[in-house]
């Protein structure tokens, strides 16, 4: 997992609430084997009329927002389904951050086991930056470090994380690897529990 | 005397492995339950690192998502048959025992785990599958996963979890006749929300929970998830102690009343506090029916749709006029002027022996509405084959529907029942989301008993008003 201290990028709104995991990755792309390859049917049918044609009014398929890796939203972002596939999608579409005004907590948790950042925001912060990012090229630099967002015109949002997702991120850390030095322990905790 | 705890806290305490300040407790997990669409990426995972499943006898995987309900032995799409078959070579290499498409213990993972006794109050139980909740029926602390999760579990046994928030969601007096355990459920997402149960693990507690079947329980846990909550439980009691005697993997004779003992403490203590608590009285529940593309869009039968107008918050207005564009609905429209052309009796929720009972109850005698479609899809092998037994197969034949194999089917339509676009489905499963039952296909949620009725009638109907003769 590649590190995330300070990230730097265009912002793409995505005005909605309750956004399920079965709108992010659609289910007939569940079936693949990879783990990578689905930033291609990212919100598919939002993003594609049904002759597979991208919909105009769709707020990631306006010109001013290609190249966006900031993704703002409303609340529940990424309820539903537990599908990893969701995050997988939003990463290899090239997203790094989302600020949101809630998630789901098995998304949440899946986004941090994939190097994305997910800043919980207010309503109000929420709203300011979607009107900000109406403006061609606006972006934000996210500083994981010092839990701040900001941008060049003096918006400045401190955000909450927990410590331990917050040290995954900043060293990309592969997990498995870290609980494999508790082996001891697991064993210890086996053999009293048999 | 030591302070009251709640049965979440006491099944989180007795399976912490490891605890540091800042950070999340390392919880030893019990039972993974595996299916073929969340563990293929885990176990390629595990073979790049050259890593082993630390536990493979606390494993079991299961095939139930793309499977075909019309013929257990064929699957026509080859990406779904690659998906199946590389499950059967993953359990093979890793030693994980599996019940493969022909297999008479097959079924809907969230079925087969209590069919077998597998599910039992205490355990830590994972799958990566957010309907993990349904477990929780039984006292378990029983949670959805991703695959890195997944991969995680294999490897380890364990998983970082910050101790969660408990939440008693209290159910007060009975329900009325005609009114079921996912009316309730879908009741109570409708009054709190989607989002309620967040960051909570919630706790099903109340006279009307207490007098509910466990195959009742299963549905209310099931869609926990639903209302935002990884987890929901129930205290186990001899209800739970009932349905688990005898079952294969559930201890015999003296090591089961050593294990009732055992559960049996585990219930809520008399006094024991939560973070939250809400209550909803059971005898104000009607026979709901969700209008919208969540589930927490929900109404009763004797109810109409919502008109945004009505709304102030502008968010709040466009999603319920974007929800009313998609499902093709009128604001203020009664409900049960709706018609529908598609019936699924089935999913994870409502696919049980009691379930299928109670729909061929309503059914027996009435034909299916010659403009629905309409399909009965049994949660797992052994509960078709307990449903022909009985007869039940021949009920729903004889009114018009179609009796299939087991699997999660038209729930999430990830084998060939699919709802067409535009296709309206009166459905027993837990999400209404756009598209979950095929693109452009319009679901709404009800129980078995309603779905039963609506594929008579054509269109929805009040169940309590539904007699031999039809709708009264």
């Amino acid at each position: 997992m590649e590190p995330l201290r300070i990230h730097t990028g265009v912002v793409c709104p995505l005005n909605r609430s309750n956004v399920d995991t079965d709108q992010i990755i659609p289910k007939q792309f569940l079936k693949r084997i990879e783990r990578s390859g689905f930033g291609q049917f990212l919100f598919y049918h939002w993003r594609f009329d049904d002759d597979g044609n991208l919909r105009k009014d769709f707020s990631m398929n306006l010109p001013k927002y290609q190249g966006a890796s900031i993704l703002v939203t409303g609340e529940n972002f990424g309820c539903g389904s537990s599908r990893e596939h969701a995050p997988w999608a939003i990463q290899d579409f090239g997203f790094r951050v989302i600020i949101a005004q809630s998630y789901a907590d098995i998304f949440k948790n899946n986004c941090v086991k994939n190097g994305i950042l997910t800043i919980q925001a207010s309503e109000e912060q929420v709203q300011s930056i979607m009107q900000n990012a109406e403006t061609e090229g606006y972006t934000l630099t996210v500083n994981l470090e010092e839990q701040v967002v900001f941008d060049n015109q003096g918006l400045e949002i401190k955000f909450d994380i927990a410590p331990y997702p917050k040290e995954m991120l900043l060293n990309g850390w592969d997990e498995i690897g870290v609980t494999l030095n508790y082996e001891d322990k697991i064993s210890q905790y086996e053999v009293a529990h048999k | 005397m030591q302070k009251p705890k709640n049965i979440i806290q006491k099944v989180w305490e007795q399976h912490v492995v490891y605890q540091e300040a800042g950070k999340p407790d390392l919880l030893y997990i019990d039972l993974h339950l595996v299916h073929e669409v969340t563990s293929p990426q885990a176990f390629e995972g595990l073979r790049m690192n050259g890593r082993k499943v630390r536990r493979p006898d606390l494993t079991y995987a299961t095939m139930d998502h793309n499977v075909s309900t019309r013929d257990r032995n064929e699957i026509k799409d080859p990406i779904s048959k690659k998906q199946i078959d590389t499950l059967k070579e993953n359990c093979q290499e890793f030693g994980v025992e599996l019940s493969d498409r022909q297999h008479p213990d097959n079924g809907i993972v969230h079925v087969i785990g209590p069919e077998l006794g597998l599910t039992q109050p205490g355990k830590t139980i994972v799958c990566g599958d957010s309907h993990t909740s349904t477990h929780g029926a039984f006292g378990a602390l029983a949670f959805g996963i991703g695959t890195s999760e997944v991969e995680h579990v294999l490897a380890t046994q364990t998983l970082w979890q910050a101790p969660p928030k408990t939440m008693n969601v209290k159910v007060n007096g009975k329900l009325g006749t005609g009114v079921t355990a996912k009316d309730l459920i879908l009741a109570i997402i409708g009054k709190f929300g989607v989002q309620f149960g967040t960051g909570y693990v919630m706790e099903y507690t109340g006279e009307a929970i207490r007098s509910l079947s466990m195959e009742e329980r299963m549905t209310v846990c099931n869609m926990s998830i639903e209302a935002g909550a990884r987890a929901g439980l129930i205290s186990p009691d001899d209800t739970t102690f009932e349905y688990l005697k005898g079952r294969r993997h559930v201890p015999k004779g003296e090591a089961f009343e050593e294990a009732v003992a055992k559960w049996r403490a585990l219930a809520t203590d008399e006094g024991a506090v939560y973070d939250a608590v809400v209550e909803i009285e059971a005898s104000e529940v009607e026979p709901q029916v969700t209008w919208g593309t969540n589930p927490g869009m929900c109404i009763p039968i004797t109810a109409a749709v919502p008109n945004p107008d009505h709304e102030e918050k502008a968010n709040k207005k466009d999603e319920i006029s974007r929800a009313l564009q998609y499902m093709g609905l009128e604001a203020g429209q009664p409900i049960s002027s709706v018609e529908i052309d598609h019936v699924f009796i089935g999913s994870c929720t409502n696919s049980r022996l009691s379930d299928l009972r109670k729909a061929a109850d309503v059914v027996r005698g009435h034909k299916v509405n010659p403009n629905v479609k309409a399909i009965v899809v049994p949660g797992s092998f052994s509960v078709k084959m307990a449903a022909e037994k009985e007869g039940i197969d021949q009920i729903f034949k004889e009114a018009g529907f179609e009796w299939r194999e087991a699997g999660c089917s038209m729930c999430l339509a990830m084998n060939d029942d699919i709802v067409p676009p535009g296709g309206r489905c009166a459905s027993t499963s837990n999400r209404n989301f756009e598209g979950r039952q095929g693109n452009g296909s319009r679901t709404h949620l009800v129980s078995p008993e309603m779905a039963a009725a609506a594929a008579v009638a054509g269109r929805f109907v009040d169940v309590r008003q539904f007699t031999a003769q039809g709708v009264l």
